[in-house]
């Protein structure tokens, strides 16, 4: 009912006839995967349409979840990137119950071996090795795939004297892996700590959702640290924490803007600005454009 | 041989007679110097920081502090921190390092403290920076599981050359009631999940994680204080006394070779 009331107060706000028959669309009945409901102010958008705005919610400008390939497509230079370590692919060391089934069935339905790709690419020219998270695959929890790849693509930057930019986004150590995800954490941040003893640049970027071990480990390393627009950042899960204060917490806890608040995160960028933002951060530090053609 | 399954090693630390860090630090050091606070915010009970020597080496301490009773808990936070006390301990830490003291960590927390204010101060970038400069402090660093190790929270005292699990210590990424909670839908079953998550003393060792089990007489430590602090204590002076000889970077090399090598992938 209540929500109904906003509801007209968002289509009279935006003045929008699209916005409108989206309200009526939502009332006949058309099947879920064709509309997007943005978790944030619960504005509902026909899928396509946000598709064509990268995923960004035209009502409150939440920057919702990408692809892994969604997001490269719109971060690198076309044609730029070189995959390094797709084929890698976790075991199932502690014998977790249904670990492998798991993972057989998202490589199917989401085409990647697990929740991370890397590699070198170019964004304006400028050579970089990049790594994106992707939250489909289990939510792209840590687990021995993740942090090998991102310490090889560390390792990888610190030899060549390049900068690394992660997109990232995680629920946090992959519990399906037991220790040795945690483990992770350590091998990631320690890979991080020589690419800066080297004195290379390396920027984060904070997707939705990214938190725990993610959070408490290279996610909150870089030199420096961009968010998304909305993107919910934490440690500890929201309904962990409700459930340790008996309250509920308020909407924009967590959140990038929350962050930027409180001081741990430098600056929160829109998606349309990302690529120029970052090669012009690249410049600054020295990372300079190669010739077309090289 | 320690045969008890992982759900009687939970039972075991969950005892309110097993010893803390308070128990051992009077038998294991000298006189014990505590430092507080981490010159941004304040002081965490729940990590405690000082200064000592063990066997007339002087060495820095940092542990997680669990109370034996309703008052000492309220006060510890339940050995939980807040980025204040990670804060404290990479202080600690560093200052350890300027004058060439080895360090010695005591884990024992069922995790970091999940709160709002831990989330306003950064808990996350404190555990990620304590995990990063603890990888390369130049300086030995030993630590010592004493009961639950209970992940980030424990981790963020956990990098370091060589470490330790008491008997029945435990070591998880998560708690096995978390576990169940997200597996099953169903805390209940946390009994489950801790024979299925690979917890043990002997786990962390075939798993590369831990590098020595110290003995718990009688198969408990509450049974004999004096004997579980001093077989802690023969542990500690070999580790300190053998890294103390090695080449600064030879061992900071070795450290992250024990970690870089923890994964288990096929190519």
């Amino acid at each position: 009912m209540l929500e109904d009331l906003f509801k007209v107060v968002t289509t009279r706000f935006n003045g929008s006839e699209k916005t409108e028959t989206k309200s009526a669309a939502e009332n006949n009945s058309i099947p879920d995967d064709l509309l997007f409901k943005c978790p944030r102010c619960r504005n509902v958008v026909f899928e396509d349409e946000i598709k064509a705005m990268n995923m960004v919610c035209p009502a409150c400008n939440y920057h919702a979840r990408l692809t892994a390939q969604e997001r490269l497509k719109i971060t690198v230079d076309k044609d730029s990137f070189r995959e390094i370590d797709a084929d890698m692919k976790s075991k199932n060391p502690i014998d977790f119950p249904g670990y492998e089934e798991k993972q057989q069935q998202l490589r199917e339905s989401t085409g990647l071996n697990d929740a991370v790709i890397t590699g070198e690419a170019k964004i304006r020219n400028i050579p970089v090795v990049i790594g994106i998270m992707d939250s489909r695959f289990m939510m792209a929890s840590m687990g021995s795939v993740v942090g090998e790849k991102l310490t090889r693509a560390f390792e990888h930057a610190t030899k060549n004297k390049m900068p690394v930019i992660l997109f990232t986004a995680s629920g946090g150590a992959r519990m399906q892996e037991g220790i040795i995800s945690l483990m992770q954490m350590a091998k990631t941040s320690g890979a991080v700590s020589r690419h800066d003893d080297a004195g290379q640049l390396y920027i984060t970027v904070l997707t939705d959702p990214t938190t725990g071990g993610v959070t408490a480990s290279f996610a909150s390393l870089g030199d420096i640290i961009i968010a998304e627009p909305k993107a919910l950042v934490g440690f500890a899960g929201r309904r962990v924490i409700e459930g340790t204060i008996k309250q509920r917490l308020p909407d924009d806890f967590q959140l990038a803007e929350f962050l930027l608040e409180k001081g741990f995160i430098d600056m929160i960028v829109e998606r349309r600005k990302m690529r120029s933002v970052l090669s012009h951060i690249m410049k600054l530090h020295g990372y300079l454009p190669e010739m077309e053609g090289h | 041989m320690n045969t008890k399954t992982p759900w009687e090693r939970q039972e075991i630390l969950r005892d309110k007679n097993r010893p803390t860090i308070n128990d051992y630090i009077p038998l294991i050091f000298d006189r014990f110097y505590e430092m507080h606070g981490d010159r941004y915010y304040g002081d965490d009970a729940a990590i405690l920081g000082g200064v000592t020597s063990l066997d007339g080496i002087p060495v820095t301490v940092i542990a997680e502090v669990k109370g034996r009773n309703l008052n000492e808990n309220k006060k510890t936070n339940f050995a939980m921190p807040h980025p204040e006390g990670y804060r404290k301990a990479l202080r600690l830490a560093k200052q350890a390092e300027k004058f060439h003291r080895p360090v010695i960590c005591f884990i024992d927390t069922p995790g970091a403290f999940c709160g709002v204010e831990a989330e306003e101060r950064g808990q996350g970038e404190a555990i990620a920076k304590n995990i990063m400069e603890f990888m390369r402090l130049r300086t030995p660093v030993t630590s010592v599981v004493l009961g639950e190790g209970g992940s980030g929270g424990a981790l963020a005292l956990g990098v370091c050359d060589r470490l330790a699990m008491l008997e029945n210590a435990l070591y998880s990424v998560i708690s096995p009631r978390g576990c169940a909670s997200i597996l099953w839908k169903d805390a209940g079953r946390e009994k489950e999940a801790c024979e299925i998550l690979r917890i043990t003393a002997e786990d962390m060792l075939k798993m590369g994680v831990a590098e020595a089990i110290i003995e718990e007489p009688n198969g408990s430590a509450h049974y004999d204080l004096d004997k579980i602090a001093e077989n802690i204590k023969e542990f500690l002076s070999d580790t300190i006394r053998e890294n103390l000889q090695k080449d600064i970077d030879i061992l900071l090399e070795a450290r992250y070779t024990k970690f870089r090598k923890i994964g288990e992938y096929i190519e």
